[in-house]
């Protein structure tokens, strides 16, 4: 069994986002980059699977320009085997990912893709769902505990509900959330062996992919302000105050 | 003119208050909103859907496989009744962000995630780097608009006795049989629910451990109030993972939020920013909970939340 693990470069999640003077998008100049978190965990599960025995390979693939090589490699180094760059400087938005995916899926012979449950940039939390859509499979969002055996995957899902557990066939896409597990530390030596492993990059045009319709970004703003209070000073304070408030 | 269908959301018997958020938001955009409950016998929930202002029309597809609300099964019928309307809308709770964008790949279109903004028929506001930004995007012409709804940015529309038309439909479509349903662990305890609760009293790592969230549990039921979490509360395993509130839990918008032992990391104020007052108390002066905090309250919690509960008697 194949493994695809799509990540996603994104600014650090320790960043305190700006928007660009100008207002025209997010300042991302000069700012720490890293593996958006959720796609990370997806990495981590992988290579767990694949050291139960349950998978031969582990591929990373990401979409982008030649800047996010550093997080590929990073991928690797953590114990991918190798990985794809599908080469662009085209905006990605989940629609075209998941198309992009798609042909990826096909020209690996991935039976199982594991991949964040959202970015931490757009938040969208769409292209996981689309790509299990467009490929006719089993989609198990939000995962927490993945559990293996032969063609079905047993998936708990973290919902507003509670923990929600149900069994797909494979192939499938499966998204992870947050508790899954701990990213394993990058050692070294690791990072040396990494520079090793084969990454192949190739061009949505070499894959046949076409960028859908988009949806068009009109502009950026910073959100309302909520504006803090103030302290008080002892709880009896504190129960007069929200009696003048009104709120009990 | 604009055909809008909103996905119900439901436990079998109740309409989750999402759906009636989702009705509010529907409004913004036009005036002919039909509502589509995909169940298996619940004409409860049906009727519910029925009652909410607003509504023109209320959709009930009746089908064994909908006793569960799986994406492969429920995406595939949303597609069929699509071609009708000019806008699917669900709540942006773990179903429609489940379910939305299945619908949208099999389509083959883009979707909106997290609508706070009507704009126009075609443009939305929404947020991205966990709320600290806000876009406006525009959906390209002759493309159904597919959107999950902010819940936090929507008031329920109110219900009312009078029932709108409730049409049975069949969809002649066959359903795929790959992804199953093995059981729900949730937190069945009779509190109010965090996500439509008036108030939220929370807890963080400070409370120390999963004993001394009793004394947030009962400060809650002094206030009436439903139980929530920080991620370092939950991930330290003091509660389960259905009261984090923050960016990857629910993001709620009660009348009074109280956060006890709470730092306020950016992920945490993503979730409860749209609170009409916040409490926090915690002993570090410097917290950045208190950045946003209308009152706060700086001092040890295992002091404090005990008087408090007193002096609320």
């Amino acid at each position: 069994m194949n493994i695809l693990v799509p990540i996603k470069r994104v600014v650090d999640f320790n960043i305190r986002v700006q928007l660009k003077r100008d207002l025209s998008g997010v300042q991302t100049d000069n700012v720490k980059m890293s593996i958006n978190p959720f796609d990370e965990i997806a990495v981590e599960e992988a290579l767990r699977i694949r050291e139960r025995g349950q998978a031969d390979e582990v591929i990373v693939a990401s979409i982008g320009p030649d800047a996010i090589q550093q997080q590929i490699r990073t991928a690797l180094a953590m114990g991918a085997d190798r990985a794809v760059h599908v080469l662009t400087d085209l905006e990605i938005q989940p629609l075209f990912a998941a198309r992009l995916l798609l042909a990826l899926i096909e020209r690996e012979k991935a039976n199982l893709v594991l991949m964040g449950k959202q970015a931490i940039d757009d938040d969208c939390n769409q292209t996981g769902q689309m790509l299990a859509a467009i490929w006719n499979r089993p989609q198990a969002t939000f995962g927490s505990q993945i559990e293996i055996n032969s063609n079905v995957a047993t998936v708990r899902r973290e919902v507003d509900e509670g923990l929600e557990t149900i069994e797909v066939d494979l192939p499938a896409v499966i998204t992870t959330d947050l508790r899954l597990n701990e990213p394993r530390f990058v050692k070294m030596p690791d990072i040396m062996k990494a520079k090793r492993k084969p990454l192949q990059s190739i061009t949505p045009e070499e894959l046949n992919v076409v960028p859908p319709a988009m949806l068009e970004t009109i502009s950026f703003e910073p959100p309302p302000q909520r504006i803090g209070g103030h302290k008080v000073e002892s709880v009896d304070e504190l129960v007069m105050e929200l009696k003048n408030r009104g709120v009990i | 003119m604009s055909q809008i269908l909103v996905i119900a959301q439901h436990d079998g018997a109740t309409l989750n208050p999402a759906t009636a958020r989702s009705v509010n938001c529907a409004k913004d955009i036009g005036e002919s909103i039909d509502v589509a409950v995909f169940s298996n016998g619940a004409a409860t929930v049906a009727a519910q859907a029925a009652g909410l202002e607003g509504v023109s029309r209320v959709l009930d597809i009746d089908r064994e496989e909908n006793a569960r609300p799986l994406a492969a099964i429920i995406a595939p019928q949303i597609v069929a009744l699509a071609a009708d309307y000019t806008h699917v809308l669900v709540g942006s709770t773990t179903f429609g962000k489940d379910i939305l964008p299945r619908v949208a790949g099999l389509m083959g279109i883009s979707q909106i995630s997290d609508i706070m903004e009507v704009i126009n028929a075609r443009t939305f506001k929404r947020p991205i780097y966990a709320g600290n930004i806000i876009t406006t995007v525009r959906v390209p012409e002759n493309t159904t608009v597919l959107a999950t709804v902010r819940t936090a940015s929507y008031k329920p529309v109110d219900s009312s006795s009078q029932e709108v038309e409730i049409v049975s439909k069949s969809l002649n479509i066959e359903l795929p049989a790959h992804t199953r349903y093995v059981g729900l662990a949730g937190d069945s305890n009779d509190r109010p629910d965090l996500q439509s609760a008036q108030r939220v009293v929370s807890g963080g790592r400070g409370v120390g451990s999963k004993e001394n969230f009793e004394i947030v549990y009962k400060l809650a039921e002094k206030l009436g109030a439903a139980i929530g979490a920080s991620r370092a509360a939950v991930d330290a395993g003091y509660v389960p993972n259905d009261l984090q509130v923050g960016q990857t839990g629910k993001i709620i918008a009660p009348e009074l939020y109280v956060a006890i032992g709470i730092s306020g990391a950016i992920q945490h104020v993503t979730g409860i920013k749209d609170a009409a007052t916040i409490v926090a108390i915690n002993k570090d002066p410097n917290a950045p909970i208190f950045e946003i905090a209308d009152l706060g309250l700086v001092g040890d919690l295992f002091e404090i939340i005990p008087e408090l509960e007193k002096a609320l008697s």
